[in-house]
């Protein structure tokens, strides 16, 4: 098996998986970060959203050959940022999660949106965030969290 | 944290913790769920398994059902709690293990559903709070030499008034655990209530939205093995035979064992176990299904109805009836798949003297049994660990997935976790019955409908446990809604309804016989309103003079929703109603427009009479999700059949409802004070309806076939 390096929030970690193997995997099998969850595999349903240098990505559709080396990964355990924790209190604040899986993957698409809108509207919301299935339906109240987070900054 | 930590341990470690309420999580890596007996040390009172107060102040409250984002895991302590006349922030909530004890209190099934878990916990939860508070009060009293009667209690204090004393129930729990626990302690009123009836934040919520809530597929065990397994894609089909070799190929593979459901990939993680299977090669024996289709199946249906059908009700005579207008009409609803966000999955770790089961489960009994039978262990031997769940809506009530993973540890002598991928998940569900209803109405000179004739037939969930489910060939969850429980008062109706058969394996889905019956009735009533020129609402109220409270929620939705006011151009309400489970009725108001030919719904309101409320905003909450999900239902849910299979496989061919697709919804809660109804599913059977009945508004065209297409 090939070895690569991947920076995770912050840490460097060497794992030996298949160059195929996608971030997805190598984030919960390999390094035992599982906030990141498996929905689809097929980059339709945004539970395994992670950011790839700040950018919201699929990490079941992103190889880790793609991911590895200078790049910097962010998942749900390293969200540290200001965004992240007022995005975070807003969840709470709004009663968002239900049964919570997608979650994950839904707070790291709407941070990625605050960092390139950091006052959305209803449309830069949809366009960013439709992505991302619940099947609880929380979307309305996904949606005045981010506005919630937005208005706090 | 390890598998030795004590009670101790862990109240010590939580009550040095900051302020706040607490929540013990579970984690899948550590189990400290061990019985009870191994903990007793901190273990002041104990008056049944739910509950303990701490000598420390805490108050652990276990709960025994599974929390798949309906709320119960805030909701059921925050009734005990309030009996209790606990400090809220003082209460932590665990998760049972799955013992005898728990077993017991729920007379001998551990199980979610039904929309069940508020109602049936109601009354012994708050006993046990109530019997507990009393102890409390009794111990404390004979420390202070003073009568009991001359006490109360307050946020987790005993308090005697008359002399300024007070102690907290830690001090006198050690003492109370002594008592004798009374079988009938003093309810509190409903005005009492000091937790019940507020919108306490849910506890699980910090650690779902930081990565940390342990859900099943998260389960990680030393040595654990990640497999897929390659199932016969026709319903009945078997493994004829297979060969491994370029599975075994595959690096990272480790073995390749054949179980019931098919032929199993074990690999060091997901990743290689779903390469593996790709390279298995499986012949399949493909048994008598293999020709089987959507129209076969609706052609099986069409010739059952044309038979004699068991009588559900039979009031008047339909048949007297004299009629001015006749109205007739044919409803037919699909297959539905469960689509969870998390995809089913269950981990099984089969040793000689034992076995552990991580599942996230709404059926642990039917866990526990399933593991005992494939181990030949005995109940006591094994451990069933609930994880949270990532979703539920009745597919966890299954036992496949455990099967699964307990048969291919015991293969494998490992540790093992399965997975179902997604295309698994949505090909290998129990599916919501598909359902042909036929009926027929009678209008009066005054277009007030006289006689109502309802025929339908589907395939039975209750049958797969044989005859003695089905009382007189008739399923008790597939009638509900039509017979006895028919909301309206229509002086005459007959009902029938006969088992279908069906080689699609069907299961209990969110709602389950309502999702289909409230779209029909619902429907067909405001075919029966347009037919005799009546509004859909005046209709309503007429046929439910006779139910106030019915009336009352008709009513609340009708104004909230501005019912009768302008829209804009091109925009139309429905309206619907559902009476369920146990106390509840909703009825939901639904503003669409077509857009491109597809349905748009931009406004749902919401109004609904729940009895008495534990939390009102896990009841928005629920509401809401019942409302997404039932509109992904009627806009888009389709399980088609060819070639024995099924021909969608994910989200891009059975497509659910997203963010820029969701309406805006407003719920109004009617204050009760009657015993609490279910929360989880009544939400969702009245929005196809009204959505139905909005479209029919907008373009004069009746929606008689869901998904709603209008093309």
């Amino acid at each position: 098996m090939p070895s690569f390096t991947v920076l995770v929030n912050g840490r460097p970690h060497t794992v030996d998986v298949a160059a195929d193997t996608p971030l997805l995997w190598v984030l919960r099998d390999a390094i035992g970060l599982t906030g990141t969850k498996f929905g689809c595999g097929m980059g339709q349903c945004g539970a395994c959203t992670v950011h790839l240098d700040g950018k919201a990505v699929r990490s079941c559709m992103t190889p880790v050959a793609t991911a590895a080396g200078q790049h910097k990964v962010t998942t749900i355990e390293g969200l540290a940022t200001e965004h992240g924790h007022r995005l975070q209190q807003a969840w709470i604040e709004e009663d968002v999660p239900q049964c919570g899986y997608c979650q994950s993957g839904q707070i790291m698409s709407a941070a990625a949106l605050l960092t390139a809108h950091p006052t959305p509207t209803d449309d830069d919301i949809d366009r960013a965030m439709s992505g991302n299935i619940c099947r609880c339906g929380t979307y309305g109240r996904i949606r005045s969290a981010i506005h919630r987070a937005s208005k706090e900054a | 944290m390890t598998s030795t930590v004590t009670r101790r341990d862990f109240l010590r470690s939580s009550a040095g913790a900051s302020a706040g309420l607490l929540i013990a999580l579970y984690l899948p890596s550590a189990d400290r769920l061990t019985k009870l007996g191994n903990r007793r040390e901190a273990v002041g009172l104990s008056p049944n398994a739910w509950l303990v107060v701490g000598t420390d102040d805490t108050v652990t409250v276990y709960l025994d059902k599974s929390e798949m984002g309906q709320g119960v895991m805030t909701a059921l302590p925050m009734i005990l709690a309030d009996e209790l006349d606990a400090a809220w922030h003082s209460v932590r909530v665990e998760q049972a293990p799955v013992t005898a004890a728990f077993i017991a209190l729920r007379h001998g099934r551990l199980s979610t559903g039904g929309s069940t878990s508020v109602r049936t916990s109601w009354d012994p939860m708050r006993t046990a709070g109530a019997a507990a508070r009393e102890m409390l009060v009794t111990a404390a009293a004979a420390e202070w030499g003073v009568d009991a009667s001359s006490c109360h209690t307050e946020s987790g204090k005993v308090v005697h008034a008359a002399s300024g004393r007070s102690v907290t129930y830690g001090a006198v729990a050690a003492a109370a655990g002594k008592l004798a626990v009374p079988a009938q302690p003093r309810l509190k009123q409903a005005s009492e209530f000091r937790i019940i009836g507020t919108r306490a934040k849910r506890v699980d919520t910090p650690a779902k939205t930081n990565g940390s809530a342990g859900f099943g597929i998260d389960t990680r065990q030393p040595g654990m093995l990640v497999a897929l397994v390659k199932r016969c894609p026709v319903f009945g089909g078997k493994v004829a035979r297979f060969d491994a070799a370029k599975a075994k190929a595959v690096p990272g593979v480790r073995h390749v064992v054949q179980i019931s459901s098919g032929v199993a990939v074990l690999a060091d993680g997901y990743w290689p176990a779903y390469k593996g299977r790709d390279a298995l090669t499986v012949e399949w024996d493909l048994g008598p299904n293999a020709t089987v289709d959507t129209a076969g199946i609706w052609k099986m249906f069409e010739d059952r109805i044309a038979q004699p059908l068991a009588v559900v009700r039979d009031t008047g005579n339909v048949a007297a009836a004299d009629p001015d207008k006749t109205v007739d009409a044919e409803y037919r609803l699909p297959f539905l798949a469960h689509a969870t966000m998390e995809p089913m999955n269950c981990s099984a770790h089969v040793r000689a003297d034992g076995c552990d089961v991580w599942v996230p489960t709404q059926n642990q009994t039917g866990a526990l049994d399933t593991a005992a039978q494939i181990t030949g262990l005995s109940r006591d031997q094994i451990a069933v660990h609930t994880t949270f769940l990532g979703g539920g809506f009745g597919r966890r009530s299954e036992t496949d997935f455990v099967s699964d993973a307990v048969e291919a540890s015991k293969a494998a002598g490992a540790p093992v976790k399965v997975i179902y991928d997604r295309p698994d998940d949505i090909q290998h569900d129990g599916y919501r019955p598909a359902a042909l209803h036929r009926l027929s109405a009678k209008l009066d000179a005054n277009g007030w409908p006289v006689a109502w004739t309802h025929r339908f037939v589907a395939p039975s969930i209750l049958a797969r446990y044989g005859a003695r489910a089905v009382d007189k060939g008739i399923d008790g969850d597939a009638i509900s809604g039509t017979g006895d429980d028919f909301p309206y008062t229509i002086p005459n109706m007959h009902v029938e309804y006969g088992i279908a058969e069906s080689p699609v394996p069907v299961w209990w889905w969110r709602s389950v016989g309502h999702s289909s019956t409230d779209f029909v009735i619902e429907s067909f009533l405001d075919e029966l309103a347009a037919a005799g020129g009546k509004d859909p609402v005046e209709l309503r109220r007429h046929l439910l003079a006779e139910s106030p409270r019915r009336l009352a929620v008709l009513n609340l939705a009708v104004e909230k929703s501005g019912w009768g006011t302008p829209l804009p151009n091109g925009h139309a309400r429905g309206i619907a109603l559902l009476d369920g489970f146990g106390n509840t009725i909703v009825v939901q108001v639904a503003e669409v427009s077509v857009e491109a030919q597809k349905v748009r719904v931009h406004r749902v309101t919401c109004a609904v009479d729940c009895g008495m409320v534990v939390n009102p905003a896990i009841v928005e909450s629920q509401m809401e999700s019942a409302i997404i999900y039932g509109l992904s239902a009627a806009l888009m849910g389709e399980i088609t059949i060819k070639d024995g299979r099924v021909e969608q496989s994910s989200f891009h061919d059975y497509p659910v409802m997203r963010m820029n697709e969701a309406p805006k919804i407003d719920v109004h809660i009617i204050e009760s004070s009657e015993h609490p109804g279910g929360i989880g599913e009544p939400g969702l059977p009245p929005i196809a309806p009204a959505v139905a009945n909005a479209v029919f508004a907008l373009t004069k065209k009746r929606v008689r076939e869901l998904p709603i297409r209008l093309v």
